[in-house]
This record gives structure tokens, sequence and C-alpha cells, in this order.
């Protein structure tokens, strides 16, 4: 058992400085509960407050300013076991706000000491997000316009399990700091200080005005929340969720063992433009799917909006008897068009097509003038149900038909074996239907 | 054997295969990919994985849970890296192994989402306070993203410093078919650690021998750990005692400088009797490979390289390529750098090629770079019409 968690190293701040009376009262605390110096971590911030870490015994970890509360919570995550303690200024938690709303939500198990000497003392007595309205600083010379922000409400309300107000004067301070540790619960402390060398002469202010203002702000003090114990700390439950499920290691490869045969002697460029929510990409990944099945080489790069249910979507695919090392296409071999929203992005793709090239597409794009063969494919009239939703399915499916790339058989295998049952069903059933649909061949225009 | 399979895929089983077990991020496209993988494999593994209030929130987070000992992962896109700037200064000056994917799209600020870009070269070099090194890998391929992921652990574990996969939207998000045999599996060295019985008190930042990374002790583990960000003593208090810090920031500097040999990468696939030397990385390296096939299929001569280390860049191979055929009859008269950015690598291989020319006396070859910024790739044919 350690009699103090101090070292032999005197503190550094201005005569007067709450930030001793609350280390003093943090040592008492550690004292109280005997944890192994080696098991506790101090986390300081940037600040007068942030020298803290160097008087103890414990471990220390000084990173950024206001971000705290974020490594904080790194290292409970990583170790749930230790006692980590942020010591942070009234800077901090302003700067720092987005974490420490976020660790309260989550509820972590951390014990945070919000030095609050309302302003900044490090940089000179700047104004923070606590200064009381009127307070003067170097920042608000004619008094601050400002409403302090109440940080133990603010906690307590977005789940913060244990939350107390008080000053660095206060006799229970270190039983309160005991406590908050035991508490396994976000534990925010908000205590209020003296900055000796600015807040206190800038605004004549005592000990006696610490509850002065608080009675003229009316906001509580003592412990403000305290929640149940069966309460969930959230880095322990991240980890409990986290037990060793699976002996294999995760994302092995999966081969694919070609089981079919391609005669395809070159690289052939495919391009299926349509619109977003038509299946273009899952399309897409099945065919390459299939054409491994056919021991091909294949490549498939998207292009997409933001908004992936709106607007275009198209995949480009490469099929090879030889390893693709280039996934863009310029000009493809053949283009499946099924959409407006499609046609508007694939302009550049139907003007690189050739004589000799392909287009598939369905009537709407019948009137497109291209020295490709066009086929135009008609599934209404064949009187598929429901083919504008599977127009890309249903259209590349002709396509594979008369190009030979692979053998269709490969295609019903990747459908089948990439999809879950009731849509491998559904692909099934349409890539049958097409069959009917062997598309209206168009004399090559242009 | 072959598979199927995207770069974000590849990154995410090399992390784990590497012994990745901590991660924490923030959606962005095109890098969300790599959250989703490790929030839902890391568990599996015994891992930790987080979706944080912010890119900040996240590399905090990992930067602490690497002192405890772990192996961390973050993953963002350029204005992600924005937010993280300040905290990879920490990674630095902490000597903290971490792992920081860049999946590169096009800028500047929200820039396109889902465009292609290669514009955060110099980014994640300038990418914090005070000018320290830092180490860049830059996967040319889909296999390579399996790779250099793996080496970055291994780099961050041995220099105990932030290490940058540099990816781009295509080489993470398309499907390349990867024959199997071809996966490469460097060793992934675990960090240095202090004996847990020492004679005198564990001193954190004790460099090592040749400006090698202090010993480690995880925070937690047998001796008392302070970890800082501000100038620091080998214990971790501060100082501002010049020659304390002096030293510190030159070890800082020299313990990447120092060891370029051992870190640099590229791989070069040079012809004897090429005029033409093409220099790319990434996706751009993968139209370089295909117009060399092009080129060389129709039976004329070209050289390539590979850069795979951005950071540091690959001087000496760069140099042995034109050292080569420096005397020969033909020699390297032309360097394509191509990239989608204006010439990030470019000014690397200009300062590195004119330094050579001076000191050696010899004749600099032309340097042209070969650049696009419409979000579209750099295709073959662009290359080809220089040879
Ligand atoms: C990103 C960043 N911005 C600004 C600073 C400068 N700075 C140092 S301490 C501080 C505020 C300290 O105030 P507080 O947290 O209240 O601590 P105190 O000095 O009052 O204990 C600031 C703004 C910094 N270190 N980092
Ligand atoms: S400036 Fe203020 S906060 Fe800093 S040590 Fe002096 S009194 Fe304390
Ligand atoms: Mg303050």
């Amino acid at each position: 058992m350690l009699k103090t968690y101090r070292n032999d190293r005197p503190y550094p701040f201005c005569p007067g400085c709450g930030h001793g009376l609350i280390l003093n009262q943090l040592d008492r605390a550690l004292v109280m509960l005997g944890r192994d110096p080696r098991r506790v971590v101090l986390v300081s911030d940037i600040g007068c407050q942030g020298l803290g870490d160097q008087y103890f015994v414990t471990n220390a970890f000084h990173g950024l300013h206001g971000r705290s509360i974020a490594y904080a919570s790194g290292i409970k995550l990583a170790d749930p076991d230790l006692t980590v303690i942020v010591l942070m200024g009234d800077g901090g938690a302003g700067i720092g706000g987005a974490h420490l709303l976020n660790a309260a939500r989550r509820n972590i198990g951390l014990t945070v000491l919000v030095f609050n000497n309302f302003n900044f003392g490090m940089t000179g007595g700047e104004h923070s997000v606590t200064t009381p309205q009127g307070g003067i600083t170097a920042t608000t010379r004619g008094g601050n316009l400002e409403r302090p922000l109440d940080l133990c409400t603010t906690a307590a309300a977005n789940g913060a399990g244990f939350v107390w107000r008080g000053t660095a004067f206060d006799r229970d301070l270190a039983d309160v700091m005991a406590q908050a540790m035991q508490s396994e619960c976000f534990a925010l402390l908000d205590i209020w200080e003296l900055c000796t060398a600015y807040y206190v002469p800038n605004n004549a202010f005592s000990r006696q005005a610490l509850e002065a203002t608080r009675q003229k702000l009316g906001w509580p003090t003592g412990i403000i929340r305290r929640a149940e114990p069966e309460t969930k700390e959230y880095a322990r439950a991240l980890n409990e969720a986290a037990a060793p499920r699976s002996a294999v290691p995760p994302l092995r490869p999966r081969p694919v063992v070609p089981r079919y045969t391609s005669g395809l002697a070159r690289e052939f460029r495919l391009v299926i433009a349509g619109s977003a929510g038509g299946k273009v990409r899952s399309l897409a990944r099945l065919l390459g799917e299939a054409a491994l099945l056919s021991g091909l080489w294949a490549t498939q790069q998207d292009d997409y909006p933001v908004t992936v249910q709106s607007g275009h979507s198209i995949s480009e695919l490469i099929f090879s008897p030889h390893e693709i090392l280039f996934t863009g296409v310029a000009r493809p071999d053949a283009l499946v068009l099924v959409s407006e929203e499609g046609y508007k992005m694939a302009r550049r793709y139907v003007e690189g097509l050739i004589a000799g090239s392909w287009l598939f597409t369905t009537p709407a794009f019948a009137g497109l003038e291209t020295p490709a063969r066009k086929v135009i494919c008609d599934f209404e009239a064949a009187g598929i149900r429901e083919s504008k939703k599977h127009l890309a399915l249903l259209t590349t499916a002709v396509a594979l038909r008369r190009l030979e790339l692979f053998p269709l058989d490969a295609f019903a295998d990747a459908l089948r074996g990439g999809q879950r049952p009731e849509i491998a069903a559904e692909s099934l059933a349409l890539l049958a239907a097409s069959a009917s649909v062997s598309g209206r061949e168009e004399e090559a225009s242009r | 054997m072959r598979e199927f399979i995207d770069g974000a895929t590849a990154v995410a089983r090399a992390a784990l295969d590497a012994g990745c077990d901590f991660f924490a991020g923030y959606p962005i496209s095109p890098a969300t990919p790599l959250l989703l993988h490790m929030v839902r494999e890391l568990p599996r593994c015994g891992g930790v994985a987080i979706q944080t209030e912010d890119e900040i929130a996240a590399i905090s987070m990992c930067i602490a849970a690497a002192m405890t000992g772990r192996r961390a992962l973050t993953a963002t896109s350029g204005p992600g890296i924005s937010l993280y700037s300040e905290n990879i200064g920490l990674a630095i000056m902490g000597e903290v192994p971490l792992v920081i994917v860049d999946v590169q799209r096009m800028g500047p600020a929200t820039g396109g989402a889902t465009t292609p870009g290669q514009g955060d070269v110099q980014f994640v070099r300038w990418s914090t306070s005070g000018g320290y090194p830092i180490i860049a890998l830059a996967p040319g391929s889909v296999a390579e993203c399996y790779s250099l992921t793996r080496r970055a652990f291994d780099l961050a574990e041995r220099f105990r410093a932030p290490v940058f996969l540099l990816t781009d939207k295509e080489i993470f998000l398309s499907m390349s078919t990867v024959a199997l045999d071809s996966y490469e599996y460097p060793p992934v060295r675990p960090r240095a650690l202090a004996p847990a019985q020492m004679d005198e008190p564990y001193a954190p930042y004790r460099p090592g021998p040749d400006h090698t990374a202090p010993l480690f002790s995880p925070i937690g583990g047998p001796h008392i750990v302070r970890f800082t960000g501000s100038s620091h003593d080998a214990r971790g208090f501060l100082t501002k005692d010049p020659a304390t810090v002096g030293r510190l920031n030159e070890h800082l500097w020299r313990k990447i400088e120092d060891h370029v040999a051992e870190i640099e990468l590229a791989q070069a696939d040079l012809q004897a009797d090429a005029c033409t030397l093409f220099i790319a990385y990434g996706i751009t390296a993968r139209a370089m490979a295909e117009a060399v096939r092009q080129v060389r299929a129709s039976g004329r001569a070209v050289s390539a390289l590979n850069v795979q280390t951005l950071w540091p860049i690959p001087e000496r191979t760069l140099l042995q390529a034109l050292a080569a055929s420096a005397d020969g009859p033909r020699a390297v008269t032309r360097i394509v750098v191509a990239e989608l950015n204006l010439g990030d690598l470019r000014r690397e291989v200009e300062r590195v090629i004119y330094r050579w020319a001076a000191t050696t006396g010899r004749r600099a070859p032309e340097i042209i770079g070969l650049n696009r910024l419409d979000g579209e790739m750099i295709t073959p044919e662009q290359f080809m019409v220089f040879v």
C-alpha cells in the first residue's frame, strides 16, 4: 500500500492556484483505493492543469488540447480493467466538447476531473465555455456576453453515470473522487476553483464568489446523477461482445475453382450502364465470378454518385484469358444500356463504339445512332413480368447468349452461389425467361 | 487458384493477419468498406473496433490503444486526414506504432467523394507541424494491398511511428482477379519490448542504438509509463533544456532518415536499351504496366518503376535505374512521372535526379509530368505516346 501517489516533484502552479488543491485530493483518493499505480493512468489535457500528471507515480498520458477524453476512451477500450482518470480544464471541456458528450452517452468508465477556473490560465486568462456572464477576461474586456455551459446537467442528461459539482475546497472531494472511480461509470466532476493569476484579479473573485456565482446561476451541487449499479460500462460491454468466436481466421481467400471453359482469346470489355437501384453492380460482380468459374480473369470497376439509390450506376467489366493489368475501360467491346440515367453518364462509351462492337439496349434507345451492331431487346413485348426492374440482368443475359464469352451455365452457377436463395431463384427464372428474347438486330447506322 | 477481390478486403485481411486488434474510424467514401470489415471481423478475433464521433476521436483512440500494446489501424480519406493532422504529430512525437489508411479521393475539400485522385502525396508527408519525416506506402495492385498492409504494420511496429497506406478509390474498391500464389507475406515483427525486470526505472523515451525506437512497455504493464506529446526527456518529463530537446528532435528525424535503406521499396522493370523510364504508383501504376506490355509487344523498349514507398522515395532504386544505362549507348533520356495530381511525386523525382546530375556531372534526363485532374484515370494510351 502506498502512503502517497505523489512523487517528490513540487507543483509548478502560481501561489493560491486551485490546481494543487485538487491534485492533493486526487492523491488522497488514490491512497483510499490503494490500486496498483501501474494499473492507474492519468490522462492529462493541455493547460496548467495538464501539467498535473508529472507529480504522480502512476502511468501518464499527456496528449493534445481537448482530446484527453478520447485518449482515455482508447485506453479504457483497450484495457477495461485500468483505472483511467482524466485531468482537464474548462478550456479542454470546450474544445473537446464532442468527446465529452459522446463519452457520457456511451457511459464509458472514465473519471473526468474538470479543473474549472472559468478561464484559460495557461494562455493568459481568455474566456472559456464556463466563464460566467459578465466575467472579465483577456478576450471579454467588457464582460462576457455568452451563457456559461452547464457541464453537469449536459453530461447527466446524456447518460453520464456519475455527475458531481463542487469546489476545490470541499472537504469530501477525495471521497467523491474515490466513489467516482469505484462507480465504473462515466464520471464527471465539475470542480470549481481559482485561477489566482487571471480570473481572480480580473474579477475581484474569491472563494466566496464561487458560491455566489453558483447561487446566481441556480445550478445544483453535490451528486447530480448516480446511475443504477447494473448500468453497463461501455468498454466492458464492447469487449465482452468481442470474445473470440471463430477458430478460422476471418476473410480467408475464397478461391473460385474453374468448372467451365471459355474460348475467349483476348481481353473483352463490357460496360453495363443503368440506374442506381437497378442492381448493376451486384450483376457485374456475379459476371466476374462467372468468368472466374470459366477459367478467365476479370475486373470490375464501378461508377455511381454519392446518392446510391438514385442517379446512374455504371460497371465496367474486363474479361480476359490472361492477367488484366489495368482496370479502366476507354472503349467497350459491348455496351449494355438500359436506362436514361445510365445513358447520360455513358455517352463516352456510346461514342467509343465502333463497327464490330455491340450495343445491347431497350426499345427506348432504338433511335440511337451508332456504327456498332445494335440489338434491341423488348422484354415487355415478350410478356416478361416486371421486366423494367430487371432490365440490366435481362439485357445482359441476351448479350451473353450472343457474345459467348463464357458458358451461360457458369453465370447461372454464379447467380446461385452469390445471392440469397430467394433472390437467386428469381434471377434464375429471369435468366430462363430471357431466352425467349434474342433481340432485334438493327442495321448499323452512320 | 484465383479469387475475385477488391483492395479493401485485401487490406482488411492483411491487417488481421498482421495481428491488428484495434480499429477506430469514422465513415467516409471511399474508405468506409474497411471500417465495415473491421467492425464485423475484429470482434470475432477478440479485437475492438469502434465508429467514433469524429476523425479526431478515431485517431486519438488508436494512438492511446497502441500505447497499451495494441496494433492499431484507422482509415479515412483526404478530408479525414485533415482532421487527423494534429494527432499525426502526436504519433510522431510520442513514438506511436500506428497504421493510417488514406483512400484518396479527388480534392480539395469535399471534392469528389466517389472520384479517384492521387492528390495526397505531399499532403501526408507534410500533414502535421514540425516537418518530421513519415513513412507512406502505395500499393499498385490488390495483391500489393495485402503485402504492403502487412509491411505497414511491420514498419509501424519497428520504427514506432505512424505509417500511411496511401491508396486510391480505384485500387481500393475495384474488383480484380488475383492468383493466390501471387500474394507475398512479408514478416510483421513486433515492437521491441523492455524487459519486465530492470535495474533502473524504465525510461520510455530513451532511444535505442543508432537512432532506433525506444524499448516499449505497455501502459498497464510491468513498468510505469509516461507518454507525452510535449518536448520531453528520456523519462517522459517536460523539458526546455536545449541539449535534451535537440537530441530528442534529432532522434525523431534520424529514426526514419538514417534507416531509409531498410524502408524504401520499388519495383523496377528495366529494359537495357530503353531510353524512356515510366514512373507511377497506385492505380496509375496499373495503367503503366499495361502500357509497358503493349509497348514491348510492339517490339519497342521501355523501363518502368512502380513506386511502393512514396516516403521515403526510393532514391536508390531510381538512381540504379539511371546508372544501369548511364554509360551505355542508349541511356535513359526521358522520365515520365504519371500521377492524378499536378506533380506531387515529380517534384521529388526532379530533386533526386537533378542532385544526382549535379554531383556526378552527368546529364539529367528530361523529366515530364503525365497528369490528370478531371476525375478520370490516366490510361495506358496516354503513357504510350511517350515511347
Ligand atoms: C489545438 C490547440 N489550440 C490551442 C492551444 C493553446 N492552449 C494551451 S492551453 C489552452 C487553454 C487552457 O485552458 P484550460 O483548459 O482551462 O486550462 P488551465 O490553463 O486554465 O488550467 C490553450 C487554448 C493548444 N495547445 N492546442
Ligand atoms: S495561470 Fe492560473 S491556472 Fe495557471 S497556474 Fe497560474 S493560477 Fe493556476
Ligand atoms: Mg481553465
